[in-house]
């Protein structure tokens, strides 16, 4: 299969990105300036990330539409208005992620966006569910690009006016050249932010403009590191088939209303809810300076190993180590010493509440 | 004058009658991008030509220093454990790793002149 290219491709060149692979598709893992330099000019003023990737899939036809996705996904989407969003799961029988995703209701069905690697698959599995009943389109003749930072409101509502009146996990149709937009207010930073379903063939201009009037393209580097100070999953690190909603300490995404309800894994669901889980995802601040990255493993002060770090990194902004992993319940409350077997020496740490950057609304406020 | 060497793992070395001072090279770091860590080889310790002498860890990934000849650790940069960053500034002169007493100069022979490193360093990223 030859790699993918998004809409962005030419200007990802120009601006000197370092492409590398992801997903299927080329995409910028850094800018000319750097991870850090990126991802802290997007925690100060605003950052373009190019998402074009993820996939958008939209879902409509018939009055049960509502009902049947209710049927897949553990959100109360007859609550949801149109327009508002809901971060939620494609999960298996078993409880566990096939996919972490964001549904909006849109005038005519809903959308859904769908992580890259997964996408092709959950359009399969949502389509067999769905007995093939409805309209599916996972439409690639859309870009999806994120505006995220304290100045991302300011930029965009200059080249799209009104955007900035969204409120939070909120979108709307807007218009840009004359043709449709659809803006949402949401991200994957911790900042502010929005994410902009655009015209493929609109996208280059579009950038540039954001770029005019004093944004800069990030690449998926610093989105990462960004993502982990905020505390957020990554699929395929932090989130699997193995893990569910409530091991992934992301309870809160399941909405009450639901739990007694039937939806794919919700026997296991509700089984957890009631007797809890044997493992549980939480934030690390390793003691010194070592990072501890993906799959390094967890031990106690008897040296009995009671997990693993599922994602780790330097936090540019909070100027040390962070990760995050699952560690045996009885370990998980905040301040229990644990440690971190790197390069053959165990490091010690501490687990401690997540985000481990917060944001202030009038200013960066540091968390570690 | 002393002689500057560098090795296939794209480490410079500069040698000063029996002691030798060990860092990595400019093109090293535009590789690796933001260094946020360094680790380096303890003070009397004992490295062996190729053998593992340090760890620099980018936001991305971990990478091991390797030593181009073998010898006795006699000092080591403080400052770039303190401040990994100065190693993206200046590696090639004051972000120097660590420095030896070595044994056997025939094992810098093996080495790559400057013109020789350089010709290496943009056909292998090519």
């Amino acid at each position: 299969m030859s790699i993918k290219k998004t809409s962005l491709n030419n200007l990802h060149i120009k601006y000197g990105a370092k492409l590398v692979e992801f997903a299927g598709y080329q995409m910028p893992i850094q800018y000319k300036y750097g991870i850090i330099q990126e991802h802290k000019y997007t925690r100060s003023h605003s950052g373009i990330f190019d998402v074009s990737h993820m996939g958008q899939l939209f879902i409509s036809g018939g009055d049960d539409l509502t009902n049947e996705l209710e049927k897949i996904f553990p959100a109360d989407l007859k609550k949801l208005k149109t327009n508002q969003s809901k971060y939620s799961f494609l999960m298996n029988n078993k409880g566990g992620i096939q996919d972490d995703l964001i549904i909006t209701k849109t005038s005519d069905g809903f959308l859904i966006i769908l992580n890259a690697a997964c996408k092709y698959n959950d359009y399969e599995v949502i389509k067999s569910k769905l007995d093939n009943q409805y309209k599916l389109n996972l439409d690639e003749s859309l870009s999806l690009i994120a505006l995220q930072g304290p100045e991302a409101k300011n930029v965009l509502n200059k080249v799209i006016p009104g955007c900035d009146s969204l409120k939070f996990m909120n979108g709307n149709n807007y218009v840009y050249k004359n043709e449709k937009v659809y803006i949402t207010r949401s991200g994957y930073t911790g900042e502010d932010g929005f994410e902009i379903s655009i015209k493929n063939s609109d996208a280059e201009t579009f950038v540039e403009s954001l770029i005019e009037n004093g944004s800069k393209l990030i690449g998926l580097g610093a989105r990462d590191t960004l993502r982990m100070e905020a505390g957020l999953c990554l699929y395929g690190n932090d989130l699997d088939n193995d893990t569910s909603p409530i091991e992934a300490n992301l309870k809160w995404a399941i909405p009450k209303s639901r739990i007694e309800t039937e939806f794919v894994g919700s026997e296991v669901l509700k089984n957890q809810f009631q007797s809890g889980v044997k493992k549980l995802r939480v934030g690390i601040k390793p003691d010194s300076k070592v990072i501890a990255r993906g799959n390094t493993k967890i031990y106690n002060d008897k040296n009995q190993e009671i997990g693993k770090v599922t994602s780790g990194t330097f936090g540019p902004s909070v100027e040390h180590p962070i990760a995050m992993g699952y560690v045996d319940n009885s370990y998980s409350t905040v301040n229990t010493k644990i440690f971190l077997e790197v390069r053959g020496k165990k490091i010690p740490a501490n687990i401690c509440n997540l985000p481990f950057y917060k944001k202030n609304y009038v200013k960066g406020e540091i968390n570690v | 004058m002393s002689e500057v060497k560098y090795s296939k793992e794209h480490e410079w070395i500069k040698l000063d009658g029996e002691e030798a001072t060990i860092g990595i090279t400019k093109h090293a770091t535009e590789m690796l991008g933001d260094i946020v860590f360094a680790e380096l080889p303890e003070k009397g310790s004992h490295v062996d030509k190729d053998g593992t002498a340090g760890v620099v860890e980018s936001t991305k990934a971990a990478s091991d220093v390797y030593t181009p000849v073998s010898g006795e650790v006699i000092d080591t940069n403080q400052m770039i454990v303190d401040d990994p960053s100065k190693i993206n500034e200046d590696p090639e002169e004051s972000a120097w790793f660590f420095k030896l007493k070595i044994k056997d100069k025939s094992e810098m022979d093996s080495l790559m002149n400057k013109e020789e490193y350089e010709k290496f360093a943009k056909e292998t990223s090519a």
